[in-house]
């Protein structure tokens, strides 16, 4: 008679685990060129006499010199887009705008694996995330706002004839490079306006990238142009007296200095900035899948995104275990070249944001937060920090107010769903918040009474181009996407 | 978490009932959509090499055709014992799955190998006979000489809420698993999740026949579509971890039906890996039922080695 398996069967004694051999991406479809001027008037000019490089995150090594644009480049693209929107883009019919903007669609479709090549090699971002998530959604929103451009008598309500409004300066952050893009140029671009966009200082390649593809599309001249500098050439762009229109993405102190400047000008503004959302488990939720969307709201992109559930709320009497299946999960996730296709958790995108992240979390032990993270080592050169989960935290803790914008998430605890909500609203910020719980009413009941802008039940860090997305007091104001996201470029 | 003797075993149905009940809920979305991402895993060169070798060895090879016959069964015991011909260093599969009549004659072509012969019973696939027929068809197959039963639960039952007489049942059919000669039969419930209603059932399902005391659950009879979806064979890796953590028990899973070719097996590896972990990275816990998957895992094998695809010609058939 056969006997039953033993471990003494040529099998190895103790199983093993399966283990992934590296599977990196090939960088062969990328091309860079030493150094980039600015594109302007449908042009890339030559590079400036001023230049910064742009290194990649993950090893630091220079990817290539970018231009700093000097106030007299503004003036050049400023004057551009003002000359492509009254001679060209606002007299464009339009069922023509939205033919340019589905080609570009199909034009990020096809280079979808360089741009997601290019945006992890600049960003740090796992593939994983810029080939499944970044670039699909990018052209996702362009296919999604080219169908609205001829239809815009539908756009507001009540408004059956919207007027484009001009020129948009739009300044974009490094976290998700081409997808802000995205977001800003699609929507100017579908309702007839003209764009300056300036991407960050960190991460401008998808961008200058995007230039090609413009010109590729045969897109009027001037109808897009790209800038790229520091913070000084998104201040000197954001209050250029040319634009009619300001659109802004990053940090609450630099959204309040372009409020200031832009008080009283008559510009538009819509302000998208930061976060610290609250992402609510109660006891009754699907707990294996809670657990997923607690890793996915805090460990996306590294915990570079401003709608992140940095502050989990878990009902106390299934905290314990939450916080063990947590754990267990976040073991498991894998750490290293962003290339790689297994990658889960890539590098942080600068050592300034690394320092600021070190900083934060060096506060919470300091205040008496419990740091865990797991036995996960971290590579040699580049700007790396292990995924981490603060235990014992109290709404008074740094880690619990302050955003951090990196893979740092802060466990507080809750009794009823009244102090679930007192907690998850007491924060000057008002932009995302995730609820998890199997049951409906509950789930109602809660969004009901949270201030925020985006509330995802039994999910989180979902986006659709159908969707506005924004946020509630220092989060900003205006909302990106959907049908709503077309009134901030519309005069009505 | 229930887990006290005493909430299994208390007579009639109700406090099984809340207690099976109890278990958090599975949220099918977010099962499918960590599927998904999981599916994305890359598994090249020399980690494919060692998973493909693997997924060989958690192979039960499996016929379960009216048309069976004594000389089918040879061949496809000789099949598991030596995979490819044209390669001595494929290791043999973990066993070969037959109706229980056939036992007796894979027993002969087993024998003295570590190759197990697990027998569907308790009427299979649909279970719908009375139980003590069912009984009277595990028995046969033990005394026969099967090493593992592969049984059918009351899904008439289960659906209607009598989850007593399915626990009950399970416990009637491991009782008869024993053998007064060796060691018991391994016992594996299929809870044919394509018959139940939804992924919190599976769960219910899945804790149901561990505290009965199945070695094995295993997702279907393969004949019942939809069979083994990766969505259901993570809810039940998962129902294993968390029971372990419980009880301190080790049960295994066993998806079935519908894994096809080396792409399925691996993405099923990926989700014991990235879900339970290596201890469950063993035949004597995850095994894979198929018959058509063996040749194309030898194929894709013999790719890494060589280079190039033979074709299906160069395996045998069985």
């Amino acid at each position: 008679m056969p006997r039953p398996l033993s471990p003494a069967d040529g099998a190895p004694a103790r199983p093993a685990p399966l283990g992934y051999a590296p599977a990196p991406e090939s960088r062969a479809s990328v091309r860079l060129r030493p150094a980039y001027g600015l594109f302007v008037d449908g042009s890339f000019t030559e590079p400036g006499d001023a230049t910064f490089t742009s290194v990649n995150p993950a090893d630091e090594q220079p990817l290539a010199e970018v231009t700093t644009a000097t106030e007299a480049d503004l003036d050049r693209a400023v004057a551009a887009a003002r000359r492509a929107f009254d001679g060209v883009w606002s007299r464009t019919s339009p069922a023509e705008r939205g033919k340019y903007l589905y080609r570009i669609s199909r034009i990020i479709q096809d280079r979808a694996r360089e741009l997601a090549v290019l945006e992890s090699l600049d960003n740090g971002k796992p593939i994983r995330e810029s080939r499944d998530v970044d670039i699909p959604l990018a052209a996702a929103h362009f296919f999604y706002y080219a169908g609205w451009a001829d239809k815009l008598p539908f756009a507001v309500p009540g408004v059956p004839a919207p007027r484009p409004v001009g020129v948009a300066a739009q300044v974009i952050p490094w976290n998700f490079p081409l997808l802000m893009l995205a977001w800003k140029i699609a929507p100017a671009l579908a309702a007839g306006n003209t764009v300056v966009l300036k991407p960050a200082e960190t991460t401008p390649l998808t961008a200058l990238a995007f230039a090609e593809i413009c010109q590729e599309a045969q897109l009027p001249p001037g109808v897009v142009n790209i800038v790229t500098g520091a913070g000084g050439t998104g201040r000197a762009l954001v209050s250029h007296p040319g634009v009619d229109k300001v659109a802004f993405t990053g940090s609450t102190d630099v959204g309040r200095e372009i409020a200031r400047a832009v008080a009283g000008t008559g510009t538009r503004l819509t302000l998208e900035l930061g976060g610290k959302g609250a992402n609510i488990v109660y006891a009754d939720a699907a707990l294996d899948q809670a657990v997923e969307g607690i890793v996915t709201g805090i460990f996306f992109n590294q915990g570079h995104v401003c709608c992140a559930g940095s502050r989990l709320l878990v009902q106390e009497s299934v905290a314990e275990e939450v916080v063990g299946r947590l754990k267990e999960r976040v073991t498991r996730l894998r750490l290293g070249d962003p290339l790689d296709k297994n990658t889960d958790i890539g590098a942080i995108n600068s050592a300034a944001q690394l320092a600021r992240i070190q900083d934060l979390a060096r506060a919470g032990r300091e205040e008496g937060g419990e740091q865990w993270s797991p036995d996960c080592p971290l590579p040699g050169s580049g700007y790396w920090f292990a995924p981490t989960v603060f235990t014992g935290v109290t709404q008074a803790h740094r880690v619990a107010r302050e955003e951090i914008f990196g893979p740092v998430l802060s466990v507080l605890t809750f009794r009823t769903p009244e102090e679930a909500v007192a907690k998850a609203n007491n924060t000057p910020y008002g932009l995302s918040a995730g609820i998890w719980t199997q049951k409906g009413s509950r789930s109602l009941w809660t969004a009901r009474r949270l201030r925020a802008g985006v509330i995802w039940s039994n999910t989180f860090n979902t986006f659709d181009p159908a969707s506005p997305f924004g946020g509630y007091r220092e989060s900003g104001y205006g909302r990106e996407g959907g049908r709503h996201g077309l009134e901030a470029y519309l005069d009505v | 978490m229930p887990d006290t003797v005493a909430t299994w075993t208390a007579p009639g149905n109700a406090v099984l009932r809340a207690s099976l009940d109890a278990l958090p809920g599975v949220d099918e979305a977010g099962v499918h959509a960590r599927v998904a991402a999981l599916a994305t895993r890359s598994v090249k060169t020399s980690a494919k090499a060692r998973a493909i070798d693997l997924a060989v060895r958690m192979v039960d090879l499996t016929t379960l055709e009216g048309a069976d016959t004594p000389g089918k069964v040879r061949a496809l015991a000789a099949k598991a014992l030596r995979p490819d011909a044209s390669a001595p260093d494929v290791p043999p599969v973990a066993a070969v799955c037959v109706y229980p009549d056939l036992v007796p004659v894979a027993v002969r072509a087993l024998r003295g190998s570590t190759v197990g012969v697990a027998s569907v019973a308790t009427s299979f696939p649909a279970g719908r006979a009375p139980l003590e027929a069912r009984l009277a068809d595990t028995r046969a197959a033990v005394a026969s000489g099967a090493t593992e039963i592969d049984m059918v639960i009351d899904r008439g039952a289960f659906l209607t809420g009598d989850y007593r007489k399915v626990y009950d049942e399970i416990v009637a059919v491991r009782e008869v698993c024993a053998r007064s000669d060796g060691e018991p039969a391994h016992l594996k419930v299929i809870l044919e999740t394509g018959e139940l209603a939804g992924h919190d059932d599976v769960r219910r399902a899945s804790w149901l026949a561990m505290h009965a005391g199945a070695d094995f659950i295993k997702t279907s009879t393969g004949k019942v579509s939809p069979a083994a979806t990766p969505d259901v064979t993570l809810v039940m890796l998962q129902a294993v971890r968390d029971f372990r953590a419980a009880t301190g028990r080790q049960v295994g899973v066993k998806p079935a039906g519908g894994i096809r070719t080396t792409k399925d097996a691996l993405r099923n590896l990926v989700l014991v890996e990235e879900t339970v972990g290596a201890d469950w990275l063993d035949p004597r816990f995850f095994r894979l039922g198929a018959s058509s998957l063996l040749n194309d895992l030898l194929m894709q094998r013999a790719k890494l080695t060589t280079g190039t695809y033979s074709g299906p010609d160069h395996y045998s058939a069985d």
